[in-house]
């Protein structure tokens, strides 16, 4: 048996692998679900209207999918151009600790100025955090995927520094958390009574911007020629390390847009557990979307969904909601393999 | 030497069919590999040589068809399919044209590698070398047993594949376009190591597709073309032109330059040196110039240089010493773009790394070069990509590009398609000067054609081309001078009429041949 390259893919496959995969990987999870004791069928259905099953499950998944849309265009656009960014934990909380620093009462301002304000300060400051590693790795050589991982730790503990010492609310006891943010930089939420914030449409708008830039500017021409041949790009005269820089601004931007949502939408205020790895779960939503922007937001939508219908059914039978990781891991792997059948053929 | 026809053959191969989608690279060959016998595989580029000896090594599983080889008792034995370390132990060794040796590894260990048991607690070194020391005396094939292979001449690696295949007690040895690599007098060493090794039994296929060589060194040919044999002789007695017409279905008719006076310099290099290292081949006070209307052919061995002289003038190398100057006036600054901006034309030596962006579209590469012109912008950000693709479908229908679709990448295009592509987006420009490396490397006749074509047309226009190539016959063909290149040092220029092929093969082996007359070729 070996792989041979496809021509053509057949449309019909492009669809059915993906959605083929997603139910593959439910089956396998099946195996650990009945291990824990609990009754699958049930399980499952719980998960299904956990997420989707409700209007308040529903709007609990667009929350939950919003960080998630932003980190994982964050590492699409990198890895589209071999950039390896695995930091966008660090710019994430880099973002809503500049949100914090400015929107907090520092600096008087209408929130029609506030707002946009720390919306872009946050997310540049996101991308220079990212342009340090991106300058080490074009100037030096310097492996990003080392830098961008331990610059994470950095941040974390820099953020918890911060939150004991200047930024720590002063009504707050001693609790390590930041001072809440003034109504002026708070981003309005979608849909009353819900934890539904403007932050959703900021990350949609960002996907299509994404989108708009690699398929149209000279710049994502760059990326992806960049990316997809380095010494080819290189040939024709290219700068790939202006274009690697600016990979890099933009990519830990969108990270920061995420933390600055996260804090100016949801929490109101900062504290050291904002993300629950959301970084890191961006890898895993631009890998299942194969680095496209548009699919990004499918990919957020499905780990959303399982995240947090999940997170009810552990409640509602008591199996760790563990499980939830468990399916968004099996699942990537049978995407990637899903993947390769659409690619390839298999032939005698 | 066994006579053909009453002894069993060594190798037999029936039936061997292979399809890959709708391209049929094998239909149905049969053929008898004798002991003692040089049998060669004739064929263009693509007419399924490569995938013959492919299944045969194990690389590829027939669709059809059954091989079977001789054991130590004579009797043949089916060949089990899909299986090198199979082939292996039948006695099949095979010199694979891109060599396959661990640089920084020794001669002995390269020889060794693979035929030692993984988890041994020690390796027997003294008998290796022992066995080794006497093939080297049986055949004459010297090399160094303990210099790395990284730091030996090409005819010396190609010495060491050789002896591996022999250490492993080969008894059918296959080599795929070994002369590839070779200059003239190192291919006639290295056809008298093959001559001797066939009178000691082995049977021996050689896969060329030069005919010369072929009727000096062959007994027996098969011509394969488009993925059948069309042919198989004895080599006494056929003729150069019947061997042709069998290659090649239809007529070809081979381009030719038309007498043509030079004009004003376009590329002048003044006493240019690069430092040899990080992966460059160094050149010494290096001059050189190219005049408008003419083709200088830069002749060599390749590693002698030519990929530092390439990168010069395609912008990707700057020069440690010396000048460029181009159409007179000083050498642009700000590297490649700067470069095609200012009338360079430059045609890379390979297409998959250098020339074309695999995973983008046809439409996108022809724009590779052209794409951040400020007319091809909207706002100056959003580029025109209706423009971009009208562009492109006019390059496609005139330079004969058979892609199928514009959208689709062009890392699925033929070598011969792909090159056209990068043809056409180079001289769309009307470039006045033209860098053309390796052009016709791996394309088959029908392409090399073509690409002649459009390299002579743009020199009738007035265009000075720098052509830099292993193909003798293509730079003699083309060239209307020649300069030789050897060890990052150029020989002195000579007007095509008066060149004589042995003495440029003398020049490429770093012979003079004025004062060595009868001296014998590394």
């Amino acid at each position: 048996m070996r792989l041979e390259p496809r021509q053509h893919v057949p449309p019909l496959l492009g669809i059915g692998a993906p959605l083929g995969a997603a139910l593959l990987a439910l089956l396998i999870c099946a195996i650990p679900l009945a291990l824990a004791g609990a009754d699958v069928t049930r399980a499952y259905r719980l998960i299904l209207t956990g997420s989707l099953g409700s209007r308040f499950a529903v709007t609990e998944t667009l929350t939950r999918a919003a960080p998630l849309i932003l980190t994982g265009l964050a590492a699409a656009i990198a890895f589209r151009a071999r950039l390896w960014n695995i930091g966008a934990e660090g710019q994430l909380y880099i973002g809503a600790l500049v949100a914090v620093a400015l929107g907090s009462g520092a600096v008087p301002l209408p929130a029609f100025l506030l707002l946009p304000l720390v919306l872009l300060a946050g997310a540049l400051a996101g991308g220079l955090w990212m342009l340090g590693p991106t300058w080490l790795k074009v100037r030096l050589g310097v492996d990003e995927v080392v830098t961008t991982l331990l610059l994470n730790f950095v941040v974390l503990l820099f953020v918890g520094m911060m939150l004991e010492g200047p930024l720590q609310d002063p009504m707050s006891l001693g609790w390590p958390q930041s001072a809440p943010l003034v109504a002026e930089a708070r981003l309005p939420e979608l849909i009353e009574r819900t934890r539904l914030h403007f932050g959703l449409v900021i990350a949609l708008a960002a996907a299509g911007l994404t989108w708009l830039v690699i398929q149209r500017t000279r710049f994502g021409f760059e990326l992806r020629a960049t990316g997809a041949n380095p010494e080819a790009a290189g040939y024709v005269g290219m700068n790939q390390s202006r274009v690697m820089l600016k990979v890099g601004l933009f990519s830990g931007a969108m990270a920061g847009l995420a933390g600055v949502a996260e804090v100016a939408g949801l929490r109101g205020y900062l504290t050291q557990d904002l993300s629950p790895g959301y970084g890191y779960a961006g890898i895993v939503v631009a890998t299942l979307a194969q680095l496209g922007p548009l699919a990004v937001i499918a990919s957020a939508l499905f780990v959303a969904a399982v995240f947090v219908g999940a997170d009810s059914m552990s409640r509602a039978i008591g199996v760790s909601s563990y499980i939830a990781d468990l399916i968004v891991a099996t699942a990537l792997l049978t995407m990637l393999l899903a993947g390769l059948f659409t690619r390839y053929r298999i032939s005698r | 030497m066994s006579e053909r026809g009453t002894a069993p053959p060594l190798l037999r191969l029936r039936g061997i069919s292979k399809r890959f989608g709708d391209l049929v690279a094998n239909d149905a060959i049969d053929l008898d590999l004798h002991a003692g016998e040089i049998l060669a595989l004739l064929g263009e580029n693509g007419a399924g040589k490569t995938t013959l000896m492919s299944i045969l090594f194990g690389h590829y599983v027939a669709d059809a068809g059954s091989i079977e080889v001789a054991g130590e008792d004579g009797r043949l034995r089916p060949l089990p399919p899909g299986s090198s370390r199979a082939a292996l132990d039948a006695g099949i060794g095979m010199v694979h044209q891109h060599f396959t040796l661990a640089a920084n590894h020794s001669v002995l260990d390269n020889v060794v590698l693979g035929t030692e048991r993984l988890w041994a607690w020690r390796q027997d070194r003294a008998a290796a070398r022992r066995k080794l020391s006497g093939l080297i005396e049986a055949t004459g094939l010297e090399v160094p047993l303990d210099m790395p292979c990284g730091s030996l001449s090409i005819g010396e690696q190609q010495r060491v594949e050789l002896l591996k295949a022999l250490y492993r007690d080969a008894r059918v040895l296959i080599l795929d376009e070994p002369t590839a690599v070779l200059t003239p007098q190192q291919a006639e060493r290295l056809f008298t190591t093959l001559r001797r090794l066939a009178a000691d039994g082995l049977g021996i296929i050689f896969i060329s597709h030069k005919l010369d060589e072929v009727l000096a060194l062959c007994r027996h040919i098969a011509v394969l073309r488009h993925g059948r044999k069309v042919l198989e002789v004895a080599a006494a007695g056929i003729d150069k032109a019947r061997l042709a017409h069998a290659m090649v279905d239809r007529p070809v008719e081979l381009p030719k330059a038309e007498p043509r006076p030079a004009g004003e310099p376009v590329l002048e290099l003044a006493s240019v040196g690069v430092i040899a290292g990080h992966g460059s081949e160094g050149l010494t006070d290096l001059s050189l110039t190219v005049h408008a209307g003419e083709i200088l052919g830069i002749a060599g061995v390749s590693g002698n240089g030519q990929r530092s002289l390439a990168g010069l003038v395609a912008g990707t190398l700057d020069p440690a010493a010396g000048s460029l100057r181009l159409l007179g006036r000083p050498w642009p600054e700000g590297g490649p773009k700067a470069l095609v901006r200012a009338g360079v034309g430059r045609i890379p030596e390979d297409r998959h790394r250098l020339g074309v962006v695999g995973d983008m579209t046809v439409w996108e590469n022809l724009v590779l070069e052209g794409y951040d012109a400020p007319i091809c912008r909207r706002f100056g950000l959003f580029l025109k990509l209706r423009h971009f693709r009208r562009k492109a479908r006019a390059l496609v229908e005139r330079f004969d590009i058979r892609c199928g679709d514009l959208e689709g990448p062009a890392r699925l295009l033929s070598g011969g398609n792909m090159q056209k592509l990068i043809l056409a987006r180079v001289l769309e420009r009307n470039p006045r000067l033209i860098l053309a490396s390796q052009p016709t490397r791996g394309l088959d006749i029908g392409a090399v054609a073509a690409v002649h074509q459009h390299l002579l047309d743009a020199r009738q226009r007035g265009a000075g081309i720098l052509l830099i190539t292993d193909d003798l016959d293509e730079l003699l063909q083309l060239s209307d001078r020649v300069r030789v290149l050897y060890r990052g040092r150029l020989g002195p220029p000579r007007r095509r009429a008066e060149i004589e092929l042995a003495r440029l093969g003398l020049e490429m082996a770093g012979q003079d041949p004025d004062r060595q007359q009868s001296a014998h070729a590394a």
